[in-house]
């Protein structure tokens, strides 16, 4: 029975070819806006890390006090505030963290120093972060305390520089002083980088070199993302670091709900030792925040996203109503045809299953169609987005089978109204009134 | 033709059994309408944002963009080395072929990002949300960028301190834009006072010069109450890294692309000058910065026509499909003596009813859906003009949508009556 519908529609389809062609365009059209916004909006709000992000928290402390409007404290922490927490080992793992920029100094004078951008960061970052090595692997908690001149680097970096080998145990020149290197990344595509998100809101391409915060902080290596300071500091690094600058952020693994509570509780009870101290006088205002809840409170969405999406999809919407409105249009030209039909024996849900195996195929023509303006879409979005955010989004098999899905999904949900409406037709009046 | 039948008397006439009509197509009718509706909500706030964004990217910068590169330029090698290779730096590039100006500073509108500070008129009392973006230039940042000065004057080369790593920006001189010398001071001049760059622990600015007009360095749409709001501190940078902005004579832009990094990596290369965009035209820094916003109107301005030409199509389709059901009532009303204009005036009124209807509805939409849209988003206010616009352009549109099936319909002729379908 379905391939007699299937010809049945087809036939009633080239009868038409107009009407026919305008549906399939239509639903493409709209597929295809719908799905190349939805892209970038898939790229810029997934989990950068689902398996571990609601056991990664980055801790926020109120050292500025009750500001004019805003209650949130501020989104990053001082140097001294981040070690404070750090050291009373609360978490099952702890890194202080801060962006930070180096200049690799080639062998060769004739050549220009490259600037490297990175991080300055605990031995513990890595297993935290799931961070996966080629070679080597991280430092050790001694180089931590040691301040010991090692990197890591990341993959980009090293095929750059050694070609792809394996440069464990190799030298690097940065801004003139040598570090050796213990470790080399495999590309790591955590996106957005939820420890980096001063960087083209965190989809600027990641870091590419790693090295103990405190070696960092001893090399006077100024912070490449947030800096804020509420008041100033008196000239010269070691002031700026000991001043109520903010620019390091600290992140802690907290296996369990539970464990997140104690170390909410901790750093409440941090903030209130600093206000018996008389560092601050407000009561705490503490935050404690998993991954998902740090890129949705750092407004990690370009509103540009969020907004086509939602033009895309009302543009769909009426496509769809367009799409009733032409179905209803050729389905009830064929009254008479269905009145036969009906006269003939056929039931109900005959009538259903014909025309929506009609409706089904244009809307496959549809997705086909979409498909196709998707991959044009795709190319385009370099015109709308930076183009940081452009090469996230791009066409995969699953976003392309989503196309098709939803071409024939809205399709079919377009055309109940048509069908039933056909399926109401009168076989008695339909043979009277020819 | 068709409007001027439009407006005839018969035309008026037959809006009873017009409707009449309708009620027996009610889907088909509400389908039309409900279209008309969706789109004019839409296509209105897409109209809004195509506006507000074109205003936004067209705001100007306060500078002579078209003669202006910026070099993005960091030192490597020992920090106290900086202040004597920046002064040896700029002191080459000034003399350099085909460079009328250069000044070394941390920043430059448009470039996104950069130093804020909150700004007071008193020491203790802090002025709320007021803030400014803070420049770091010496005194040839005003012919450099060719700011236009309305009081006061420029930096004496004295007068230009240093400001060390991370210290403080309370100059003892400043100069200000107008926009944020009025905030500052809305009564009187702002020329002589003083006022406290960052907080209450901030030692006294005098403004002695007051500019026209110079944009912040933010493109953040959150920015864009401050965008005019800017305070020149007269430092010398002390960091690794500066950008140098440099102007051109007349015609030697381009040139300069190449034979400034030329000049400065023949003083010394143990520098950075990143690539691609390490020397930069500051046409191409306005074409990036406004990247987004430009392609946000193209994006809306295309989603817009799609949907005039997807609404058109819905209505010729049904439109066409009621023709020919009425093939016979058409052929009866002629030979009973209908004219074809009569005809044609019968569907253009009936498309005009219910684009009426559809557009009625459309108008409470498009101020939901903006409402909407600025809960959520940074935008203003829907303008009445773009609702009347938008539902000009759709009644407008339905009228030439139903114009060739209703001409199809007045040419069926009287004996149709006669016939079965």
């Amino acid at each position: 029975m379905f391939g007699y519908y299937l010809q049945l529609g087809f036939r009633s389809l080239r009868r038409n070819p107009v009407l026919t062609a305008l549906m399939v365009l239509v639903i493409g059209v709209g597929v295809a806006a719908s799905m190349t916004t939805y892209s970038v909006f898939r790229a810029t709000s997934g989990d950068p890390i689902p398996q571990k992000s609601s056991q990664l928290y980055i801790a926020q402390l109120d050292n500025y006090g009750p500001g004019e409007s805003d209650s949130e404290p501020m989104p990053w922490l001082t140097w001294r505030d981040s070690l404070a927490l750090m050291n009373a080992h609360r978490a099952k793992r702890q890194t202080a963290l801060y962006p930070i920029g180096a200049s690799v100094v080639s062998d060769d004078p004739t050549q220009l120093a490259s600037p490297v951008r990175g991080y300055a960061a605990f031995a513990d970052m890595f297993p935290m972060f799931d961070v996966p090595f080629q070679y080597g692997g991280p430092w050790s908690a001694e180089d931590d305390e040691s301040r010991a001149r090692v990197i890591v680097i990341g993959k980009t970096l090293n095929d750059r520089l050694f070609h792809g080998e394996n440069s464990v145990g190799r030298e690097l020149d940065l801004d003139g002083a040598k570090f050796r290197i213990v470790g080399v990344t495999q590309r790591w595509d955590a996106r957005p980088r939820f420890f980096d998100l001063d960087n083209h809101r965190g989809f600027g391409d990641l870091g590419e070199l790693y090295m103990p915060f405190h070696r960092a902080i001893d090399d006077h290596r100024m912070p490449e993302g947030g800096n804020v300071c509420n008041r100033p500091s008196k000239p010269g690094w070691d002031n700026f670091i000991r001043s109520e600058c903010i620019f390091v952020s600290l992140w802690v693994e907290l296996p369990t709900a539970a464990a997140a509570a104690d170390y909410r509780r901790f750093l409440r009870d941090y903030s209130n030792q600093q206000r018996d101290a008389g560092r601050f006088t407000w009561e705490p205002n503490v935050r404690l925040r998993n991954v998902m809840e740090w890129l949705a409170f750092r407004h990690v969405v370009p509103p540009e996203a969020r907004m086509s999406l939602l033009i895309a999809l009302a543009f769909l919407v009426i496509c769809l109503v367009n799409v009733v409105g032409l179905l209803l249009a050729k389905f009830m030209r064929r009254a008479p045809e269905i009145g036969v039909r009906r006269a003939l024996g056929a039931s109900r849900r005959d009538i259903y299953a014909q025309f929506l195996v009609e409706a089904a195929s244009v809307g496959l023509a549809g997705g086909v169609l979409g498909v196709l303006l998707t991959g044009v879409g795709v190319l385009g979005i370099g015109l709308v987005f930076e183009p940081a955010i452009a090469k996230l989004a791009h066409l995969s098999i699953s976003l392309l089978c989503l196309t098709v899905g939803v071409a024939l999904a809205s399709t079919l949900l377009a055309a109940f109204y048509p069908t039933w409406r056909a399926a109401q037709v009168q076989p008695a009046w339909q043979l009277k009134s020819n | 033709m068709a409007i001027e039948i439009q407006l005839t008397d018969g035309g008026l006439m037959q809006i009873k059994p017009i409707l009449a009509a309708l009620g027996h197509h009610k889907a088909g009718t509400t389908l039309i309408a409900m279209q008309i509706a969706l789109t004019l909500a839409v296509v209105c706030n897409a109209l809004f944002i195509i506006h507000a964004r074109i205003e936004r990217l067209s705001r100007p910068t306060g500078i002579d963009e078209s003669s202006l590169i910026v070099v993005n330029n960091k030192w490597v090698g020992p920090i106290a080395d900086v202040p004597a290779r920046q002064a040896a730096d700029v002191s080459t590039l000034r003399s350099l072929a085909g460079v009328a100006d250069v000044y070394p500073t941390n920043n430059f509108p448009l470039m996104g990002g950069g130093w804020q500070s909150g700004v007071r008129t008193k020491p203790d009392v802090g002025n709320g949300d007021l803030a400014t973006a803070v420049y770091f230039v010496d005194d040839h940042a005003v012919n450099t960028l060719g700011l236009r000065l309305v009081e006061g004057r420029n930096f004496r080369s004295d007068e230009i301190g240093s400001l060390e790593e991370n210290g403080t920006p309370d100059a003892p001189v400043v100069m200000v834009t107008r926009s944020l010398a009025t905030r500052l001071f809305p009564e009187g001049s702002a020329l002589g006072k003083v006022m406290y760059i960052g907080n209450s622990a901030a030692r006294p600015s005098t403004i002695i010069g007051i500019v026209e007009h110079l944009q912040s360095a933010e493109t953040s749409i959150d920015e864009d109450a401050r965008w005019k709001d800017v305070t020149l501190v007269p430092m010398h940078l002390t960091w690794s890294q500066v950008f140098f902005v440099v102007r051109a004579q007349p015609g030697q832009r381009d040139a300069l692309l190449k034979s400034v990094p030329a000049a400065l990596k023949a003083i010394s290369r143990r520098r950075v000058i990143p690539e691609p965009h390490g020397v930069i035209a500051f046409t191409d820094i306005r074409e990036e910065a406004y990247r987004s916003d430009r392609g946000l109107a193209w994006m809306m301005g295309g989603i817009s026509l799609i949907l005039l030409g997807v609404t058109a199509a819905g209505i010729v389709g049904l439109t066409s499909f009621w023709v020919g059901q009425r093939r016979r009532q058409i052929g009866i009303r002629r030979a009973l003596g209908a004219t074809r204009r009569d005809i044609l005036s019968y569907f253009l009124t009936e498309n005009l009813l219910i684009s009426l209807g559809g557009v009625s509805v459309g108008v409470v939409l498009a101020v939901v859906m903006n409402r909407w849209l600025m809960s959520q988003f940074e935008t203003s206010a829907l303008a009445l003009s773009y609702v009347v616009i938008g539902a000009l352009i759709l009644l407008l549109l339905g009228q030439l949508a139903v114009l060739a099936p209703a001409m199809r319909a007045s040419k069926v002729p009287p004996v149709e009556a006669t016939r079965t379908v």
